[in-house]
């Protein structure tokens, strides 16, 4: 990252270099917005709804440990507010989740960096729950209504499911596609 | 670029979470104050996105309808049995409901009947599944430049699925029945009661305030109410059925989880106010 002020030889940046470079640091949120979308589209799967919170939830956690620069916490917000407009949830709620969740893996990375995959997986479950529980509470106070736990039960299980498949890919990503280093 | 010494740059950016934080109470505050300017940044977002999601929609129906196909082929000897006899019992319908219509058509005669306007009606297709965990609603590919209103009511081909409550220049949402924040005034066919059917999320929306002595009855035809002004009386919403905890519930006629196509009908009903309309005729007031 800090690779331009450390000494040592390396090629010219070049303007291609350079937006190949961008394009790679900007990786995790356009990927992340691109899910977004995506899981918006018709795509006639049974039980889509919940698809797109566990998409934004698993995708700001894993790339604000794995890389925080490139998920920094205002990028997070407009994730939020984008989810927020795409589902019918009432704005500001998955940003506020979104942004506990970004805060929670910052505050934890040196830790959870260092944890072996299925470690790093079963504390995201403890976060899935906190996220799809706050959701629920959330949205049941703002219409005073006590909604189906169902709803958030099956929230909570894509999101936690999910989980791995996305850490799978965003792995390979992250040394390869996505690397500013190798541009 | 302001130059600032490594520990300033460090708290600043200690500072952003919980400042955006913040930020995120106060859109969670913004959304309940101003209704309208989230509806209209929503319906900004649907317009930019309809295009795109009716591209992704034609292929994938053209599959599903390709294996719908295959599937018939699979069923055919069965299917045929079943129809044959469907089709007997619905020619004994048809003989019932020719009588009855020529009745019916005597009796208004003599009665100088005055029949309901034939509403106007577009047909739409949905483009997407619009709701969300907590919401039921479709997107529709028609919007205000093809001359849609706001409280349009959507059937599909055989009963209500729902209205249209937010409207973009191409495109619409329409909440479905079974949306939580659904409630419609509805008639129960056997005894002329009124009641409210009220959206649970779930796929059968329950039947809530219904009169003293009129206790739905399973089976029975609901029927949308002319009450408040919101719907055209009559309209087929679906029939009773009394769920495992005893409390009755509608199974709908219309089929919600397989929304393609919408009819949308103007009866030019405006008895509930969409929350614009409503804002604006109170500030009307206080001036």
């Amino acid at each position: 990252m800090d690779l331009q002020r450390t000494p040592g030889i390396r090629p010219r940046p070049t303007l291609w270099r350079q937006l190949d470079a961008a394009s790679r640091r900007s990786f995790p949120v356009a990927c992340t917005a691109l899910l977004l979308l995506l899981s918006a589209a018709p795509l006639g799967l049974p039980g889509q709804a919940p698809l797109q919170p566990a998409v934004a939830t698993g995708c700001v956690f894993f790339w604000s440990i794995r890389r925080p620069s490139s998920m920094p916490p205002a990028a997070v917000f407009l994730l939020g507010l984008l989810s927020d407009l795409l589902g019918l949830t009432p704005p500001g709620v998955s940003v506020l989740i979104l942004l506990l969740t970004h805060g929670v893996a910052i505050r934890w990375r040196r830790v959870l960096a260092g944890l072996g995959a299925l470690a790093a997986w079963l504390v995201f479950i403890g976060v899935a729950a906190g996220a799809a529980a706050l959701q629920w509470a959330i949205i049941g106070l703002l219409s005073f209504q006590l909604l189906p736990s169902s709803a958030a039960l099956l929230q909570f299980g894509l999101t936690a499911g999910l989980y791995p498949a996305l850490a799978v890919v965003f792995t390979m990503a992250h040394r390869g596609l996505a690397d500013p280093d190798r541009a | 670029m302001i130059r600032l010494s490594i520990s300033k740059r460090q708290s600043l950016a200690r500072l952003t979470l919980p400042l955006l934080v913040t930020a995120a109470f106060g859109v969670l505050l913004l959304g309940r104050a101003d209704a309208p300017l989230v509806e209209r940044a929503r319906m900004a977002l649907s317009d930019a996105l309809v295009p795109m999601f009716a591209a992704v929609a034609a292929p994938l129906s053209a599959v599903q309808v390709g294996m719908a196909d295959a599937k018939g082929l699979l069923f055919l000897q069965s299917d045929n049995a079943r129809l044959r006899a469907e089709n007997e019992q619905l020619r004994r319908w048809q003989a019932v409901a020719v009588a009855l219509d020529a009745e019916n058509a005597t009796l208004k005669a003599n009665l100088h009947w005055i029949p309901d306007p034939a509403p106007s009606f577009v047909t739409a297709r949905v483009v997407a599944d619009a709701g969300g965990v907590y919401a039921r609603a479709v997107l529709l590919s028609v919007g205000r430049s093809n001359g849609m209103t706001k409280g349009q009511i959507a059937l599909d081909e055989r009963g209500l699925a729902g209205r249209v409550t937010e409207l973009g220049l191409r495109s619409a949402r329409v909440l479905l029945v079974t949306d939580m924040n659904s409630r419609i005034p509805v008639t129960l066919e056997g005894s002329r009661g009124r009641a409210i059917l009220v959206g649970t999320n779930g796929p059968r929306p329950r039947l809530m305030h219904w009169p003293e002595g009129a206790m739905p009855v399973e089976g029975e035809r609901v029927l949308t109410s002319a009450e408040a002004n919101a719907f055209p009386a009559g309209l087929p919403v679906g029939v009773v059925h009394y769920n495992a905890s005893n409390a009755p519930e509608v199974e709908l006629a219309a089929r919600l989880d397989r929304l393609d196509v919408i009819r949308l009908f103007d009866y030019g009903l405006h008895g509930v106010l969409p929350p614009e309309t409503a804002a604006r005729s109170l500030e009307r007031r206080g001036k």
